[in-house]
């Protein structure tokens, strides 16, 4: 039986870490936001430019992401730091407070000395880390992870050796009932029609239609045909010939397992298997989507080394050719490049990422971790006003 | 596991594989599973090679999905790319539509 030893928090999920965070609800807050994490070594800075002067759907957008990352499994304790009367901290803290999560929010006005803030801040930080140390993990089944898929950086060979392998441990996950999310609709373009046919109801095929056809014509809102350009002069030298080939290599990630549930970008799938979130193809903006609908772990395929990291989430970088292993060994957790030059079979790549999955849940530290690779934004779906 | 595999088919119902080596005309293709091929054209690694003859307007299948059409005959150790292998249409994906009988897409 495949386990592994999490957090157990009190709404039931099951985290890998047990973070202490303190995150800024708007933009304005960012610097002091990093000020206050220094004060108590050990907490790590959530940081986002976002939060201010946002449309309706932005607005919502940035308070589910923040409040999915607050209330993440993965988090011990999360303090906000607002600004205002209006601001969302303390909406957000009264949700979460209700859910069992250990939660404050200290709102900056004219009222309160920035010292004053700081000061509050720090102590509330210092007890909530000396409690993270005191909880202790319990014995999960593989069933209960989430695991987020994602590449940034590809090359000609993502969609050959990395993602495909990827895909064969998503198939290995989702049999052992499991959960796998996909993510990154402007990678579907052109491949939809697969991706939709493998959904379990027409009506959840209809839905991924739906979504890859609302970006595209963002897209072509803005001027750009995504079905024109691709695949690029550069990809075809590279060897892709059609659209839907270049599709293939991404939406591959996700195995050949159906497709159970279509869920908008930072929600939480309601289904187990393979799912798929409405997520641009920005990797850090994508994986701030995956880790807030509740992933645990994601992994990411690289052709060219992209550090993506996350403040709370281990990201497992998987490279995707020899070169970019052998020079950048500290980038990369898995050597998918191994496929080119070592014979190894694609399933073989994907029982080792199986392995280093389960290592990771178990608490050993990823490249991105190692090297506090803490990249952090929202999808933006507007202008600011 | 054998050292001489030099191109790889990604699922076994496809009917191209791609060189992870580049490969010259006259070499023999060793694919996992694979009879032994004879490559025709010089093909970069990266791009794909033919495992079985591809006729005109017959799917190329890689990834054990439709990637594109044969636009020509393809001969079995050749080159597949944009000269002879085009995208889908609306048409061919309708057709694939049909299959599972979607309604209102």
């Amino acid at each position: 039986m495949k386990t592994f030893n999490g957090y157990r928090r009190p709404n039931g999920t099951i985290g890998v870490r047990n973070h202490v965070i303190v995150i800024n609800t708007i933009g304005e807050l960012a610097g002091l936001t990093k000020k206050m994490a220094n004060l108590v070594p050990g907490v790590i800075p959530v940081v986002h430019q976002a939060g201010q002067s946002q449309y309706e759907e932005d607005s919502k957008q940035t308070i589910k992401t923040l409040t999915g990352i607050a209330g993440h499994a993965n988090v011990s304790a999360a303090l906000f730091l607002g600004m205002g009367t209006e601001d969302p901290a303390e909406g957000i803290v009264e949700t979460l407070k209700r859910d069992g999560h250990n939660v404050h929010s200290i709102t900056f006005d004219k009222d309160k000395s920035i010292t004053e803030a700081l000061k509050e801040g720090k102590s509330w930080l210092e007890n909530a880390l000396t409690r993270s140390k005191q909880e202790k993990t319990e014995q999960a089944h593989v069933s209960e992870l989430i695991i987020g898929l994602e590449c940034g950086g590809s090359d000609a060979w993502s969609g050959i050796t990395a993602n495909p392998a990827i895909g064969s441990f998503s198939d290995s996950i989702v049999k052992d009932g499991g959960t796998s999310i996909l993510a990154e609709t402007t990678e579907a373009v052109g491949a939809e029609h697969i991706l939709a046919n493998r959904a379990i109801t027409p009506e959840v095929g209809n839905r991924f239609l739906e979504i890859v056809k609302r970006y595209e014509a963002r897209a072509k809102a803005v001027g750009e045909d995504i079905k024109a350009a691709n695949p690029s002069p550069g990809n075809k030298t590279g060897g892709l010939t059609t659209l839907e080939e270049k599709s293939l290599g991404c939406i591959k990630k996700g195995g050949n397992s159906p497709l159970r549930e279509v869920i908008d970008y930072a929600h939480a799938p309601a289904e187990k298997g393979f799912v798929f979130m409405d997520t641009p193809g920005y990797d850090v903006e994508s994986v701030v989507g995956l880790v807030a609908g509740g992933a645990q772990i994601v992994l990411f395929s690289t052709g060219k080394g992209s550090p993506t990291g996350s403040p709370i989430c281990p990201v497992i970088k998987i490279g995707t050719n020899p070169k970019l292993y052998e020079n950048m060994p500290e980038h990369i957790d898995v050597n998918a490049g191994k496929i080119i030059d070592q014979k190894y079979s694609i399933d073989q790549i994907g029982e080792e990422i199986y392995a280093k999955v389960l290592d990771v849940a178990n608490g050993e530290i990823t490249a991105s971790e190692k090297y506090n690779n803490q990249e952090f934004s929202i999808w933006r779906l507007a202008e600011t006003t | 596991m054998s050292q001489k595999i030099n191109a790889l088919k990604i699922d076994k119902k496809d009917n191209v594989a791609v060189a992870l080596e580049n490969l010259t005309v006259g070499d023999i293709l060793y694919v996992e599973g694979n009879e032994e091929i004879a490559v025709l054209r010089n093909i970069p690694y990266g791009h794909k090679i033919a495992l079985t003859p591809i006729p005109k307007d017959d799917m190329v299948i890689k990834y054990g999905e439709v990637m594109g059409i044969a636009t020509e005959d393809i001969a079995q150790g050749d080159h597949v790319h944009v000269s002879n292998v085009r995208g889908l249409t609306d048409g061919d994906k309708r057709v694939q539509k049909e299959e599972v009988s979607y309604e209102n897409v």
